[in-house]
């Protein structure tokens, strides 16, 4: 009883408040990190410098009037926002926080969720979930640019999927695991992230978790000058803060996600070299966390200093030249795997 | 108008789309975060591909033209201020200019050194503000807040010797109304000791950048011939390989004693209108700095009687403004009103081109074009 359920749910509710409140001040660090980058200060008024400000959007998002338009589909509109968070957040249930237990009144407690055997195939299948909220609020909408924004959304997730999935393969052939933990703990055995032995497999996951997440260079779907806000021009207020949620928390999971599979997951770098054992006092969960830390400024980085790509660009370079590169990556790998064994 | 939009409506311009799809109409505009103002573009598309595109302008008409018809010729310069107003100076020096030349009043060597100095400065500052705002559109963010930062030098320069950041106004005709204060020079010569550095950071940012060549190369060609045929000047012409700059061409004010190159575009892309922008910042800093270095002593107002009465007649000048050929017609009936003012706003010309350069492109580089254009709709609507 205990064991089943209980517990879980504990771990969901505090795996969905950590979450949430690394979302809100996510906002809170890219504001900052992007203010600095540009020769300002970002917020600096609520709180102590500014550390109050997303407590302060979120509580005037959800003050806010709630408007659907008029020639809106008034079911498929608020439904939209809930699909795309429900597997936004549903897929961290498999992230592998840390390998570390403990044990609470006699009950062994990990530091994550679940382990599925089909960990990273239920990850892929869940967030493909996401965009068909996108698509639903873009047309439930009955607006020109919240449709324009849909289409290229749909179409942009759609097509960097195809590489990013080829890209997971290339290290699945190493692992021959679908389990995260198992993942990760096939690294810690190899001695050696997988960032390392598939550095393409690695550049092309990064760079299609960047376009799956609709940040920039390839924020097209959302390009404020060209779209005003894309697929999501008509919501206002707490429908427009949970498509904002679910942004945030993709972009969170895509860090997560590359975390365990190219950078070794809550392992200290080099986990089987003696010399650098002292790095193990730091517990698992810290280092997971500054990895992802670490992507997440990354995504920062690149929204402050790029400009937008052009939407038959990105097309272009989704299958004329990512999902080629990643397949002869697999089909490489897989040679290479098959001689050398 | 009402009228008028309804017939545009009810007779539209279908277009041949691709698998026969119905052609989407959209509004871009007025109110837009990319139209640079209160412009409208209504773009006929099949999917993204632009086919038609048609301008609604006079969202910000003031009737600034009408308004030179009432009060005597020095009230009507405040009133220019809020014609390009990221460009105030520019707008100052084309009309007391023009109205000199209606007099036949020579300005001092001081006061046509000032005028020099301070338009070229707007010119930075006007030429800072399309940059930003431009790769703003593109998506470049942080340019924007650097271009900002070296404008507001400029507009502090301002501030101090105009008492006015935006809406300058202290040409006067004959002369100038102040002279400089203490340290202008300094101040001056400080700001474009510092202004090469910040070019080359905006250069390292984009010129080399994979996307930001994507985005504009290609983009918006307009051939000379189209350019001339359409009457575009400025930086704009001079990017399609035409080499015409007023200041070269005519000179007026001391532009003729400065030394400076006039940057020409190969392709008349976005990318070569970009190209030349920037170069035309480093030459505007070689004339400043010129000019502060020979700026003569003596007096800043030349002999202008107390009431202005020219003779009747009429007079057309032309200056070059950060966007072009900024002109002025003014008819004088020999009374101490201008009988009609007519401008010549280089935006509003060079928006013609615009339908011609976004047909058969995608809507991102309708954004694009329209920040390459580098419009200002206060000058555009008047």
């Amino acid at each position: 009883m205990v064991e089943y359920f209980v517990i879980p749910a504990v771990q969901i509710v505090v795996v969905f408040l950590a979450v949430s409140v690394m979302v809100a001040y996510m906002t809170y660090l890219e504001r900052k990190v992007v203010a600095f980058m540009q020769a300002r200060l970002g917020p600096m008024r609520v709180g102590y410098w500014g550390l109050l400000q997303p407590i302060a959007d979120a509580v005037k998002l959800m003050i806010k009037e709630d408007i659907i338009p008029a020639g809106a589909d008034k079911l498929i509109f608020t439904l939209g926002p809930v699909i795309t968070l429900i597997p936004a957040f549903a897929v961290f249930s498999v992230i592998p926080f840390s390998g570390s237990q403990f044990s609470v009144f006699g009950y062994k407690v990990h530091l994550y969720i679940t382990d599925v055997n089909v960990g990273i195939l239920f990850i892929l299948a869940l967030s493909s979930i996401g965009v068909l909220g996108i698509i639903l609020g873009g047309w439930s909408s009955n607006s020109k640019y919240p449709l324009l924004g849909s289409l290229r959304s749909a179409a942009q997730m759609v097509s960097y999927e195809v590489a990013m999935g080829f890209s997971v393969v290339s290290v699945l052939l190493y692992t021959h695991t679908l389990s995260m933990v198992q993942i990760v703990e096939a690294q810690k055995n190899m001695g050696w992230w997988f960032a390392v032995i598939q550095p393409i497999g690695f550049i092309i996951y990064l760079i299609c978790g960047v376009a799956e997440t609709n940040r920039a260079p390839f924020d097209l779907p959302e390009a404020e000058s060209e779209l005003v806000a894309g697929f999501h021009t008509e919501y206002s207020g707490f429908r427009f803060a949970l498509y904002f949620l679910a942004e945030y928390a993709n972009m969170i999971l895509i860090s997560s996600i590359a975390v365990t599979l190219f950078w070794g997951g809550w392992l200290a770098p080099f986990p089987n070299v003696k010399a650098l054992a002292f790095l193990q006092v730091i517990p698992g969960l810290i280092w997971f966390l500054l990895k992802v830390y670490f992507f997440l400024y990354l995504y920062i980085w690149l929204r402050a200093t790029l400009p937008r790509f052009r939407y038959d660009q990105l097309m272009r370079v989704g299958w004329k030249f990512l999902i080629p590169v990643a397949m002869a990556n697999v089909i490489l790998t897989a040679v290479l795997r098959l001689y050398l064994k | 108008m009402p009228d008028l939009e309804e017939k545009i409506v009810a007779a539209p311009h279908t277009h041949d789309t691709f698998l026969d799809s119905s052609e989407l109409i959209i509004n871009m505009g007025p109110q837009h975060p990319a139209t640079h103002g209160v412009y409208r573009v209504r773009l006929h598309l099949d999917g993204e591909k632009v086919l038609d595109a048609e301008s609604f302008i006079g969202y910000l008409h003031r009737g600034v033209e009408k308004l030179g018809e009432h009060g005597d010729y020095r009230h009507y310069g405040p009133i220019l201020d809020r014609m390009d107003y990221v460009a105030s100076v520019s707008n100052n020096l084309g009309y007391v200019e023009a109205v000199e030349k209606l007099l036949n009043v020579t300005v001092p060597p001081r006061a046509q050194y000032l005028r020099v100095i301070l338009t070229e400065l707007q010119r930075i500052a006007s030429h800072l503000l399309w940059l930003g705002t431009h790769a703003l559109d593109i998506g470049a963010m942080t340019i924007f807040m650097y271009c900002f930062r070296e404008r507001e030098h400029v507009l502090n320069i301002f501030e101090k010797y105009f008492g006015a950041r935006l809406t300058t106004n202290a040409f006067r005709i004959g002369g100038l109304q102040f002279d400089t204060y203490e340290g202008f020079e300094a101040e001056v010569l400080a700001f474009c000791e510092d202004l090469p550095g910040r070019i080359a950071d905006y250069e390292q940012i984009l010129t080399e950048n994979r996307i930001w060549i994507g985005r504009t190369r290609g983009v918006g060609v307009l051939t000379a011939e189209d350019a001339i045929a359409f009457g575009v000047t400025g930086p704009v012409l001079r990017a399609s390989g035409v080499k015409f700059d007023i200041r070269k061409a005519f000179p007026y004010e001391c532009y003729a004693d400065l030394d400076f190159d006039v940057p020409i575009g190969e392709q008349g892309d976005t990318y070569d209108r970009y190209l030349v922008r920037m170069e035309e910042m480093r030459q505007s800093r070689r004339i400043v700095m010129q000019a502060v270095e020979k700026l003569p002593d003596g007096p800043i107002m030349g002999k202008v009687t107390r009431v202005i009465r020219p003779l009747a007649g009429e007079v057309y000048h032309a200056i070059e403004a950060p966007k072009g050929e900024l002109g002025f017609f003014i008819v004088s009936d020999g009374t101490t009103t201008p009988y009609r003012t007519r401008i010549r706003p280089p935006s509003f010309v060079n928006l013609q081109a615009l339908p011609k350069m976004v047909k058969g492109q995608l809507v991102a580089d309708v954004i694009a074009i329209i920040g390459t254009l580098d419009i200002v709709l206060g000058e555009i609507d008047r």
